[in-house]
């Protein structure tokens, strides 16, 4: 249990590492996909081809854009691209890191699919049976009456009674499983020497300028996602004080002149426990200053300088008596 | 249990994931059923279509409104939808957001029903077996037409099926699964793209007005809970002052106003502590009639987004006249860029 919850944290930890965990889910899932699927081959010349291809050819599409549709990186990269300049420069590099980042984990489902399809063989054997020049192999049967090209289609069915009492069958199916799968491993080669490759040359390339789009992609991640979070307790806050507003609203006005007594003297743990709640409002207070925050957020977004407010000044408060003597001071 | 427990809270911690949850569950729950659903031809020409186009067509339906009773936000779209102006102006885009939210996630079961209906095949075979074309399977002349379309249908069940010299069942079978299978695909291709479409080209054209309609949904959302709390507490409180007052009014005694708090006694201070937060969780609202009217008025009447400043003591309608000793001096400033407090000069009866 324990395990679980450290794998889990270290995965949400970070926002890549978040990212890549989907990415290997969506991988696993498009195995379980393929395993489950019940393929299921026409046997009949007009259709084995596109059948096959269209088995081997469009889930790794679904695939694709759903690995486009769940990656949190498509909305910064997209947003990032299409906001207006405002008080922030644009970047064009880290819209770039961006879109490949997302690009190269899409990839990774339909990549899973497409090899495991030649590895397993069933859709080549479809696809290209037609294609087999049966001189090669012996035992074709050829009393049925059924012209060559039908009969070549009909390998792949394995139920079917004309391949009875042959080995037609099995060693054209042989041979063109061991096609796909020579198809597959080396598709499997090829990516692997590229991803190597690019592995290794990249950091021959301005590292420097990586460093940099590294660090500002993930910042903007991170930003969005606090500009969330922030929304969401400032809609909290907003909605408990309106609600407390509402109810006093509601009851007759009265007016109190009486002398400060104990009970309604702000106590210091009540006037902190406002203020911490206050924190989240920030002085936004009001429909329209809601709005036009949310407005500004992507019309113009603000500068990366927060200089003012890491370093602004704490105010000290001063209690004093009405002779001048300090009863209490945060100074 | 703790495994259980764990996913629980993560679930709950967040609406929008604990929707997803509900989502997820019954797009499993639909393929579970569909798989442990014994589907059974009827291999009769009258019944053969109604029966495998019902079992493709119905339960979506079925799951699509379940979906809708499931969901919590149905209740609050109905609500914001049908109240009365009062205080507040209704957008019809923050309406328009919750329902396309609601919708997209009550169509991903009934999605998940057909996508599995149609690779699966059985009830494509069912409903279309005898619109087959008869010439490519084998050899029919013989047969009058009744008698084609009865052994048509027959062709989904395997031990009814009687002509195997005239047609080949298994040839029939394996082309109409293809194309039930081709049709699955294109519809899940479909679906995605269109989901595609919307979630990743949106962006293009309303990211600012998209901003502001996820956080008015979200606000309404979250105003209902608190409210409801509110209550909730305001009961409580309510309940335990008015079995007070009644109590005191038994006894004779009356103890609100004389507590001089020079020995500190632990209990009596934490109770004038719970008997004060209680009045003060009252929020002023002593009288059954003024209940009535706040819950009344909470629908007819919503209030206006804007909140008072507060004062230091929180109570907004204390007078903060000067000149009387012991009052206090105005009320804190809310300035957007500086801390609240400033220097103050406090004068006490001592």
């Amino acid at each position: 249990m324990d395990r679980l919850k450290l794998v889990l944290q270290y995965f949400q930890s970070n926002s890549e590492s978040i990212s890549n965990g989907i990415c290997v889910i969506l991988a696993l899932i498009s195995v379980k996909l393929y395993t489950s699927f019940d393929f299921n081959c026409p046997c009949i010349p007009q259709y084995n081809k596109m059948y096959a291809l269209g088995v081997m050819f469009v889930p790794p599409i679904i695939l694709f854009l759903l690995g486009v549709l769940i990656n949190r990186h498509t909305g910064v990269m997209m947003e990032e691209w299409l906001r207006p300049e405002g008080n922030r420069a644009k970047n064009p590099a880290v819209v770039k890191y961006l879109f490949s980042a997302m690009m190269q984990r899409a990839l990774l489902a339909p990549m899973v699919w497409v090899l495991v399809t030649l590895l397993d063989g069933k859709c080549f054997i479809c696809a290209f049976s037609m294609s087999v020049d049966p001189k090669h192999f012996t035992g074709m049967p050829n009393t049925t009456g059924l012209d060559l090209v039908r009969i070549l289609a009909k390998v792949p069915c394995k139920e079917d009674i004309i391949f009875r009492n042959t080995t037609f069958r099995k060693a054209v199916s042989r041979y063109l499983r061991c096609y796909s799968q020579a198809i597959g491993w080396s598709i499997l080669l090829f990516l692997i020497l590229l991803g190597a490759g690019a592995r290794l040359v990249k950091p021959c390339f301005n590292h420097a300028a990586f460093l940099q789009t590294r660090y500002w992609s993930n910042y903007l991640d991170i930003e969005q996602k606090l500009f969330d979070e922030t929304c969401v307790l400032h809609a909290r806050d907003f909605a408990r004080k309106c609600v407390v507003q509402f109810f006093e609203g509601m009851r007759e006005d009265e007016v109190v002149r009486l002398p400060l007594s104990y009970g309604l003297r702000p106590r210091k743990g009540r006037a902190e426990d406002e203020e911490e709640e206050e924190e989240h409002l920030h002085g936004i207070t009001r429909q329209e200053q809601v709005d036009h925050l949310l407005h500004t957020w992507h019309q113009c977004k603000p500068e990366l300088d927060v200089t003012k407010i890491a370093y602004r000044p704490k105010v000290c408060i001063t209690w004093e008596d009405h002779n001048g003597h300090t009863l209490f001071s945060d100074v | 249990m703790d495994k259980f427990r764990m996913m629980f809270q993560f679930l709950q911690s967040n609406q929008e994931s604990f929707m997803n949850g509900i989502c997820g569950i019954m797009a499993l729950a639909s393929a579970q059923l569909y798989s442990s659903f014994e589907f059974n031809c009827p291999c009769m020409p009258e019944y053969n279509y109604s029966y495998g186009i019902g079992m493709l067509v119905i339960p979506p339906i079925w799951f699509f409104l379940l979906g809708f009773v499931l969901n919590n936000n149905v209740s609050m779209l109905a609500e914001e939808w049908r109240r009365p102006l009062g205080q507040r102006g209704k957008d019809p885009t923050v309406l328009r957001y919750m329902f396309c939210s609601i919708s997209q996630r009550s169509l991903i079961a009934p999605a998940v029903w057909i996508t599995v209906t149609l690779m699966d095949g059985k009830s494509f075979l069912c409903a279309y077996s005898m619109d087959l074309e008869v010439s490519q399977f084998g050899n029919t002349s013989g047969f009058s037409e009744e008698d084609l379309t009865r052994l048509l249908a027959k062709i989904p069940c395997k031990h009814l099926f009687d002509g195997q010299d005239v047609l080949s069942r298994e040839a029939a079978t394996r082309y109409l699964r293809c194309v039930s299978q081709a049709f699955g695909w294109l519809f899940l291709l479909l679906i995605t793209l269109t989901a595609f479409m919307i979630r990743a080209i949106r962006p293009c054209f309303t990211q600012a007005a998209f901003l502001k309609t996820k956080y008015w949904s979200h606000y309404i959302d979250i105003e209902r809970k608190m409210f409801d709390e509110t209550c909730t507490e305001h009961a409580k409180s309510f309940a335990k002052v008015c079995i007070q007052q009644y109590f005191e009014s038994i006894s004779g005694e009356m103890r609100s106003f004389h507590r001089q708090r020079s020995d500190d006694s632990d209990d009596d201070d934490d109770d004038d502590d719970r008997h004060k937060s209680d009045e003060d969780k009252l929020l002023g609202i002593r009288a059954q009639d003024d209940m009535n009217k706040v819950l009344w008025n909470w629908h007819t009447c919503k209030p206006a987004l804007s909140l008072r400043k507060y004062d230091v003591s929180g109570e907004a309608n204390i007078s903060a006249s000067t000149g009387q000793n012991g009052l206090i001096n105005g009320h804190a400033h809310h300035e957007d860029s500086i801390q609240k407090k400033e220097w103050a000069v406090y004068y006490s009866k001592v």
